[in-house]
């Protein structure tokens, strides 16, 4: 059995390269990419500790991160397209308008 | 060196590879492609860690959903810019690497400056994750967060409808992305 603290330690790996992502990259598509990432390990920590304390409750945590994230693709997603037919890009710099 | 430990150190070597990937790739596409190998070297950790419910779900809404929504969307925009140069200041790429490390290193000590003792006794306790274990606690004690998951879906589902949908007599289509800005 794999020690816990191997699992939180390649979840914070994975998080600080999808936080360094963000503020890296300037193109929208990968920033998002980079915040699912950051989701991802954030759930890899909590089922790792679900199983360090033998509680289902991280599990569960765990099912309503996905269908937030789910939800949070979808309307990120439709705000980025609705950004490249009014601006013709998807350059993080240039979306600086609330509205237009 | 047990086999468990060998198969989480290999299996955690592609998913780190696979982030550096999504963070460095030039193309949207292959950082989506990059994207899908972490969610599936993740789902592949949570069967080690007795979550076969939500192995197979990441595997279902994460690879099968998400990642192919965000490929339909670059290949509706053709996401490329050539973001590496242009208007970049010249320290904002060494200054992004450095906080990156300053969060890697916080993040670190605090999640082992106490010693976790391991869980021999507690996994037995868990019934392992199975699909059975975690549909009883989902719809029994979490069923209400469980309808409000139902409801918030349906509320995104209306606002992505919303927001993507054609203005009346606003020109044709989706334009592409211009490259090269």
């Amino acid at each position: 059995m794999v020690e816990t603290s191997y699992y939180l330690i390649l979840a914070a790996i994975i998080f600080s390269i999808g936080a360094t992502g963000v503020l890296l990259r300037r193109n929208a598509l990968i920033i998002f990419m980079c915040i699912e990432m950051m989701l991802n390990s954030v759930n890899l920590t909590l089922i790792a500790l679900a199983r360090q304390w033998g509680n289902l409750e991280g599990q569960i945590f765990v099912f309503m991160i996905m269908a937030v994230a789910a939800a949070e693709v979808a309307v990120g997603l439709a705000i980025l397209i609705a950004n490249v037919r009014h601006r013709q890009s998807i350059n993080i710099d240039e979306i600086n308008l609330l509205r237009w | 060196m047990s086999w468990s430990l060998l198969f989480f150190l290999l299996v955690g070597a592609v998913s780190l590879a696979a982030a550096f990937g999504v963070v460095t790739s030039r193309q949207p596409v292959h950082s989506a492609l990059f994207l899908l190998t972490n969610f599936a070297t993740l789902a592949v950790l949570y069967i080690t860690l007795d979550a076969q419910f939500l192995a197979a779900a990441q595997v279902i809404v994460y690879a099968g959903g998400i990642v192919i929504l965000i490929l339909f969307v670059i290949m509706l925009i053709g996401g490329e810019t050539n973001d590496f140069s242009a208007a970049q200041r010249a320290w904002s790429r060494t200054v992004g690497i450095a906080l990156g490390v300053i969060l890697l290193l916080v993040i670190s000590y605090s999640a082992l400056s106490r010693t976790m003792a391991p869980s021999e006794e507690t996994a037995a306790l868990l019934q392992g994750g199975s699909p059975k274990a975690v549909g009883l606690e989902l719809f029994s004690k979490y069923v209400l967060p469980f309808e409000l998951i139902a409801l918030l879906l349906l509320v995104a589902l209306i606002g992505a409808l919303v927001l993507g949908r054609q203005q009346e007599g606003a020109g044709e289509g989706i334009p592409s992305v211009k490259a090269n800005e």
